[in-house]
């Protein structure tokens, strides 16, 4: 069984066992589609291929419908947005439905990927044509069998919450239809709903989740079951990419009561012990002592130079990913700025962990991961294991962000269960959290344009540099022009009206491992970009709201979001003294988002947020509810951000340890925020990002209406900010 | 062998007393319930109850919980406060990823057992210790001047 069945529905579980125990089981339908070959090989089956993995729907003879997300929870709600899809084309009774993770299987890839991931806000804009599908072959077929069973027309025959219906009004229980409907041909290209029908789809209903996350029983990667003779292992991790133990005194670590072993694996030194306590303890009495490698030394100043320099280089003779017209005949008042943002960590609120078992011809992992696809592969080529026989238990993310799409924990733990001979638990520590690596680039980004006598920008010129997350992935190629599109995404495709441009990208490299983090690129350049839109407004002498309009005229859904944002939050209208607002656009993942911040500076430079209006074009919508969260959600992350996030170097060393000098927002500094979906028909953009890009810059644009001061560095120094 | 009382049993412990309890929750006594966080009571994933008040179990001694009564999010429906909070947590759909909300329901029902109407203020600063990464603060708020006028007795 997949455990995250196990785990976060208990009940589903215990009915699926005794199904299974009563082999009653056989009277399940099961349907899938092959998602990664286009192709459909859908699986009527009458036997226990009910498990099977190459399903995404499994409808039982007590009316129970499965389904089954070959994309993981990590809050983003798809395990309520997947199930909605299918019961939406299966007409299928809602307080019937279930949830299942999937296991790890080729059948279950995502289509955006070609390999089974979760990230870039892709579930519903990937799975939306699939799992519609998926529903309504199911309800094709159990429509068939109630034809066969009642010998009538199927054009004869409607469905409705779980009930296929003759025109007698005689009701047949889709439970009831599984055996005959197991039988029936799989149709080839079933009929889809016309949205305007939608019943499912578009409704604001509860997440299927929340039970267990109110009662402690549902269970992250960290709760994995205690398995025979297993350790615990805490690591001490290289400081730095490429630094390597030039020796390790274990001896304190191996008289700590528990401790079991001392092993040095590829990426560090591993305490091994009974339990945590015993694991941590022992970790920090190891004394190592570091060769620093190639990055010694390392510091942030040094970093922000390396990066203004490419930065500088970029608006030159940097690698080009938008050239329109001629930046040198375009002249005019020129205004340059040079911005800035940090390297971020992802903070997840479950410390990274994994627990992994080798035995002779498998692995087993218990954990919560974002790539079980990438994953599989990645172990099998440590292991020499086949892919097929490593089985990833794929349990809740405790928070995601992008972090856990990373192998390194998995590889860890299952080195150290290859070396040990044990199951191994391997769990960080806060600290080893923070400090792992893997974070948010840090960007240096250079702006210069011109405006003309009307105020309007001539010319832009964007320099950025910043390191690439493709060549960090170690899966995404670069091209051969050396252009990283996501260092440039969300200023390369800025969607205002400027005649001459030329935006480049300058790579750079310093040396901290860095990865895809909540809206990846878009999170520091659509700060750059709308900072400096306000800057150019602001040297224009024109209201910022009114400028962006003016140069969004070939932007209907950018426009759309702006003017929605605008007048919900009575942009132009009297607020409490002291209070200033500022306003931001941004697209990312194919939904656009604007969002108004109103802000207060105290006397200390200390910002204050007291509402966030957002206005969002996110396409159909699946669940509306779940999409205000992600947009809330995703605006307190970017505020956590904004306001404190800053992973910094002294030495060599990331300075931030915990969430003392790591802050993140906490409940007394939440503002009030309001989310307005626009209506829409357009197909369904991601959600678990696009709302995080425009808060910083709205954010500052506040400050700036507030104090006349302009933030060019994130995070937010209230220093720069103080009354003279 | 440190004995305490666990929602209701008598257990014992052979530990060291140093341990934090977080750990022989988890992984002696096998409740996943409660969470580790930070393990230096910075985020309150970790909440439980001892002897009916909010402690950050991560950084409370085994030692010290000798003798004492420790409610986890497990237990903390039988009372009526916690079923209370349950409820309203359920109803305000609150948790995303819900890998903070043990936490935070324990910090909201020892909330409530001591202040039945709490003002924003009171929410702030006894909420404020516990961090969401995913932004579920106003929902949190939301469900806890609900709870509070449920257990008011008034209507939700």
């Amino acid at each position: 069984m997949p455990s995250v069945t196990s785990s976060v529905e208990n009940s589903v579980t215990d009915a699926s066992r005794r199904d299974f125990l009563k082999g009653s089981i056989a009277g399940a339908l099961v349907i899938g589609i092959s998602l990664s070959t286009g192709t459909r090989h859908a699986l009527a089956s009458a036997q226990s291929a009910a498990f099977t993995p190459n399903a995404f729907l499994r409808i039982s003879e007590d009316n129970v419908i499965t389904v089954i997300s070959g994309t993981v929870e990590m809050g983003q709600g798809v395990l309520t947005a997947i199930p909605m899809l299918v019961a939406e084309e299966l007409d299928a009774d809602w307080s019937r439905i279930r949830f299942e993770q999937a296991p790890t299987a080729a059948v279950y890839n995502n289509p955006a990927f070609g390999m089974q991931a979760t990230g870039g806000s892709t579930t519903v804009r990937a799975f939306w044509a699939p799992m519609r599908k998926a529903g309504a072959t199911a309800r094709h077929m159990l429509v068939a069998a109630a034809a066969q069973q009642w010998q009538v027309p199927v054009s004869s025959l409607t469905t409705a919450n779980g009930f296929v219906v003759a025109s007698d009004g005689r009701k047949a229980s889709y439970g009831s239809l599984v055996a005959l409907a197991a039988q029936q041909p799989v149709p080839t290209d079933p009929a889809l709903k016309d949205p305007k029908d939608f019943k499912i789809l578009g409704k604001a209903l509860k997440r299927l989740d929340t039970p267990a996350k109110t009662n402690g029983s549902a269970k992250f990667g960290l709760d994995a079951p205690k398995l025979p003779g297993m350790v615990v292992a805490v690591m001490a991790r290289a400081p730095l990419p490429g630094a390597k133990p030039r020796s390790v005194d274990s001896a304190k670590a191996l008289a700590v009561k528990g401790v079991v072993q001392v092993l040095t694996i590829p990426n560090g030194i591993a305490v091994l012990a009974t339990g945590y306590w015993a694991a941590k303890t022992g970790r920090d009495q190891l004394v190592i002592d570091w060769d620093m490698g190639e990055h010694a030394g390392l510091s942030s100043e040094k970093i922000s130079e390396l990066l203004e320099a490419k930065a500088q280089m970029a608006q030159t003779a940097g690698v080009v990913a938008l050239e329109t017209g001629d930046i040198a005949n375009a002249s005019g008042k020129n205004l340059e700025a040079t911005y800035q943002a940090p390297y971020l960590a992802h903070a997840t609120m479950e410390p990274l962990n994994c627990t992994a078992w080798l035995k002779p011809d498998s692995l087993e992992l218990w954990t919560g991961t974002q790539g079980q696809g990438p994953l599989q592969n990645i172990l099998s080529s440590i292991t020499k294991v086949a892919p097929e026989n490593i089985k990833i238990n794929v349990f809740l993310l405790g928070g995601g962000f992008g972090r856990r799409i990373a192998p390194d924990f998995a590889i860890d733990a299952t080195v150290l269960s290859m070396v040990s001979g044990k199951p191994v638990k391997l769990i960080f520590s806060r600290e080893d959290d923070m400090a792992a690596g893997f974070y948010r680039p840090a960007s240096v980004t250079r702006l210069s344009a011109s405006l003309d006598a009307q105020g309007r920008p001539v010319k832009l010129n964007v320099g950025v540099g910043t390191p690439s997350i493709a060549v960090a992935s170690g899966f995404i190629p670069l091209p051969p022009s050396g252009l990283d599109g996501q260092a440039m995404e969300g200023i390369a495709d800025h969607p205002y009206d400027i005649p001459n441009q030329r935006i480049a990208y300058g790579r750079a490299e310093p040396g901290p491992q860095v990865w895809f983090w909540r809206s990846v690129g878009h999170s520091q350049n659509i700060f750059f970009m709308e900072s400096f839109m306000d800057e150019l407004a602001h040297a224009a002498g024109q209201d910022p709201y009114h400028y962006r309009h003016g140069l969004l005229g070939h932007q209907p859904r950018y426009k759309a979001v702006l003017e929605a944002a605008a007048e919900k939050a009575g942009w132009g209208k009297p607020l409490p003294k002291g209070v200033f607002r500022g306003i931001a656009v941004g697209q990312s993942f194919g939904s656009y988002v604007a969002e108004v911040a109103e802000v207060s500076v105290d006397a200390e430079g200390q910002p204050k947020v007291h509402r966030v209006v957002a206005a969002v074009d996110c396409g159909m919508t699946v669940n509306p509810e779940i999409i205000r969260r992600q947009i809330e959600g995703a605006i307190v992350y970017g505020l956590s951000a904004a306001l404190y996030g800053r992973i910094s170097y002294k030495d060599g060393r990331v300075e931030q340890g915990n969430f003392n000098d790591y802050p993140v927002l906490r409940m007394n500094a939440m503002p009030k925020v309001e989310v307005h979906i626009l209506p829409s028909t357009e197909a369904p953009g991601g959600i678990g990002e696009p709302g995080l890009p425009p808060l910083a810059p709205a954010l500052a644009n506040a400050i700036y209406a507030a104090t006349g001061k302009r933030v060019r560095q994130l995070p937010i120094d209230p220093n720069l900010l103080k009354k003279a | 062998m440190i004995r305490f009382n666990l929602n209701g049993q008598s257990v014992s412990i052979d530990a060291d007393p140093d341990m934090p309890l977080l750990w022989a929750l988890r992984e002696d006594l096998e409740l996943t319930g409660t969470k580790f966080g930070c393990g230096a009571a910075l985020c309150g994933a970790c909440t439980v109850h001892l002897d009916g008040k909010a402690i950050r179990s991560c950084s409370t001694p085994l030692s010290l919980v000798e003798g004492k009564h420790v409610t986890t999010i497990e237990a903390v429906s039988a009372e009526r406060v916690g079923a209370a909070v349950q409820a309203a947590w359920v109803a305000h759909d609150v948790p995303q990823c819900g890998y903070c909300q043990s936490g935070q329901i324990m910090s909201a029902v020892a909330l409530l057992a001591q202040k039945p109407k709490p003002t924003d203020a009171d929410i702030d600063s006894a909420m404020s210790g516990n961090i969401c990464r995913c932004g579920t603060y106003n929902q949190i708020r939301a469900a806890i001047k609900d709870a509070a006028t449920t257990l008011s007795g008034g209507a939700r």
